[in-house]
């Protein structure tokens, strides 16, 4: 469906599979599938999550958590049985790689799940899919089948004695579910509102049990890791960043589309020389580093940039989801915020009042400031109402809606100014033409 | 019964999958939805009953999700990204384009009941934007162009 782009830049190991047909399990076994599970058969629990602490990989959802770390805060013993959960409800503005995963490479995360629960002492799966992505649930339904005919799933797998299922669900359109415990309540049928954390999934996770949660391209990774062991998955990326990330590149430029580069990769090198530039030639103007929930960067900071979760994290940013979006000089900074708030008050769930009013007024306060209705002062107040909405709820929606909107207003100020007082917006958006026939 | 035999035969296989009755409702509702349209008084009911829950809960769920409704819309729902990667190459003219076509603004639906319109959000396909979902096919890398095909093509399908 979705097209496939390629550079020379590429490393290939998550996206290593892709346009090879591996969605049908002959095709997966021959590509190596289903070997880093029999490896990960042979070995105790433990190595197999220090394997993966060893590749430094880390969360790909976008909080860049360790995953190994993740994976060994689950108890070895529970009254409760524990549960593997992929989250693949791939709904930040931006980001669209789980996608292609899912598509071209869905066994990938059937073995990963398989490998996690073996680590962490799980026997029971689910892959979660958001419902806007029917196709991709019905090629999971067809590769669990296939796993299960062939014996990697169901009651003793490949001959192990061991029992393992793997389900798959669906959701039906939430952005917040997307957050682990939100996906959690919508697993066990409820609405996605939040869990107060502590206790934390892997303690107390779905109807109760112990729960790992990962994303799909993490556990798409962890079969390569297994196989290819996991210093080898670290040296790609700088320390403690371990591997390669699938970057959806998006917004203005020449060659959008999904590439795997090593984590560190330069920004300014992305959206130039792997994305091929902007379009008609116009100059940069900001970056959305990772999916609509990152602070901003002007086009002077995205120059500086390299892309791995300790450069953000060293100026209190975020690297984010892997959504890379560029926007052109001709965007309205005002106008883009706007769009951004409208999105989050649509998916605030309303459980907590900050995040509940925040977006609302937000929403309300930025559609009448783009139309000139604006005076001086609702400048301060746009970043006061978002600095409000900080830390202050259940789950990072909140957040998430914040941090755009006072980086917008700290760094592009002068457009906000632009709009004051009656005066129209000065922009003219530049729609390029399709970037695919 | 208000699905098909089948459809229940699916939702009966696919709950003891979980612990609890209620852990399959969410895609439940959205297949019952596929089969009958929308989520009716009926369908109401019956996924109560087979979930053992209060209509009143299963009611509850359903207001969360944005893609589960309890009134009918056109045979081909059109539903328009205009999130961010969207807007950035012209989602907001392409859903403007989709208006002028349709005679119809969002959530509106055509008199011959054939086609609806809606602005969603983000669907996935921030690498290929503009993009749409008609039902559950996506049609991507959009212009007015493109669009007057892809509205053809439904069109003529009957």
């Amino acid at each position: 469906m979705a097209d496939l782009v390629q550079h020379n830049d590429e490393i290939r190991i998550v996206s290593s599979r892709f346009g090879k047909g591996a969605a049908s399990i002959e095709k997966y076994i021959a590509l190596d599938g289903y070997k880093a599970l029999e490896k990960a058969l042979k070995m105790q629990p433990d190595e197999i999550v220090n394997e993966v602490k060893t590749s430094n990989l880390r969360g790909r959802g976008g909080a860049g958590f360790p995953t190994g770390m993740k994976w060994s805060f689950v108890p070895k013993t529970a009254n409760k049985p524990k549960y593997v959960l992929v989250n693949g409800d791939e709904s930040e503005p931006g980001t669209c790689k789980d996608r292609l995963i899912l598509e071209h490479d869905p066994h990938a995360v059937i073995e990963g799940v398989l490998i996690a629960g073996l680590a962490v002492g799980s026997r029971t799966g689910y892959i979660y899919i958001r419902g806007e992505y029917r196709y991709l649930v019905d090629i999971m339904r067809k590769a669990l089948d296939e796993a299960r005919a062939k014996g990697y799933v169901g009651k003793n797998i490949m001959g192990s004695g061991i029992d393992f299922e793997v389900y798959w669900h669906t959701g039906a359109g939430a952005y917040e579910v997307g957050e682990e415990s939100a996906l959690m309540e919508s697993l066990e049928g409820k609405r996605g509102i939040p869990r107060i954390r502590p206790p934390f999934p892997a303690v107390v996770g779905l109807w109760g049990g112990p729960t790992v949660i990962n994303n799909v391209e993490t556990l798409a990774s962890v079969p390569h890791i297994m196989l290819m062991g996991g210093q080898k998955f670290a040296d790609y990326g700088p320390p403690k960043n371990g591997g390669t990330r699938l970057f959806c590149l998006s917004g203005h430029v020449n060659k959008p589309g999904v590439y795997e580069l090593p984590l560190g990769y330069p920004l300014k090198k992305m959206i130039y020389d792997v994305g091929g530039g902007i379009p008609n030639g116009k100059k940069l103007k900001a970056v959305v580093p990772g999916g609509s929930s990152t602070f901003i960067l002007t086009a002077e900071e995205a120059d500086q940039m390299n892309m791995d979760f300790d450069s953000f994290a060293k100026r209190g940013e975020f690297l984010g989801s892997g959504g890379v979006v560029v926007l052109d000089e001709d965007t309205c900074m005002v106008e883009f915020a706007l769009r951004v708030m409208k999105f989050y008050q649509h998916e605030s769930c309303g459980w907590c009042i900050p995040c509940r009013e925040g977006t609302d007024w937000l929403k309300k306060t930025l559609t009448r400031f783009h139309a000139g209705g604006g005076v001086n002062k609702d400048i301060d107040n746009i970043k006061y109402l978002a600095q409000n909405m900080l830390g202050r709820t259940f789950c990072p929606l909140g957040d998430a809606a914040a941090i755009p909107t006072m980086s917008i207003v700290d760094k592009f100020r002068k457009e906000f100014e632009e709009h004051l007082e009656g005066k129209p917006c000065p922009y003219k958006m530049s729609v390029p033409e399709p970037a695919f026939a | 019964m208000v699905v098909s035999e089948k459809l229940d035969a699916f939702f009966t296989e696919k709950m003891p999958q979980y612990p609890t009755k209620r852990s399959f409702l969410v895609p439940m509702c959205l297949y019952t939805q596929d089969e009958l349209g929308y989520l009716s008084d009926e369908a109401v009911a019956y996924l109560a009953q087979k979930t053992e829950l209060t209509q009143l809960e299963v009611r509850n769920v359903i207001s969360y999700y944005s893609m589960l409704r309890t009134k009918p819309v056109g045979k081909y729902n059109i539903q328009v990204c205009t999130n961010i990667c969207c807007m950035l190459r012209g989602a907001d003219q392409l859903f403007e384009h989709c208006e002028k076509k349709l005679g119809i603004g969002h959530k509106g639906t055509t008199p011959d009941g054939k086609f609806s319109l809606e602005e969603v959000e983000c669907i996935g396909a921030c690498s290929w934007a503009p993009a749409i979902q008609v039902n559950y096919d996506f049609h991507e890398n959009l212009n007015p162009q493109k669009m007057d095909k892809v509205l053809e093509q439904y069109r003529s399908k009957g």
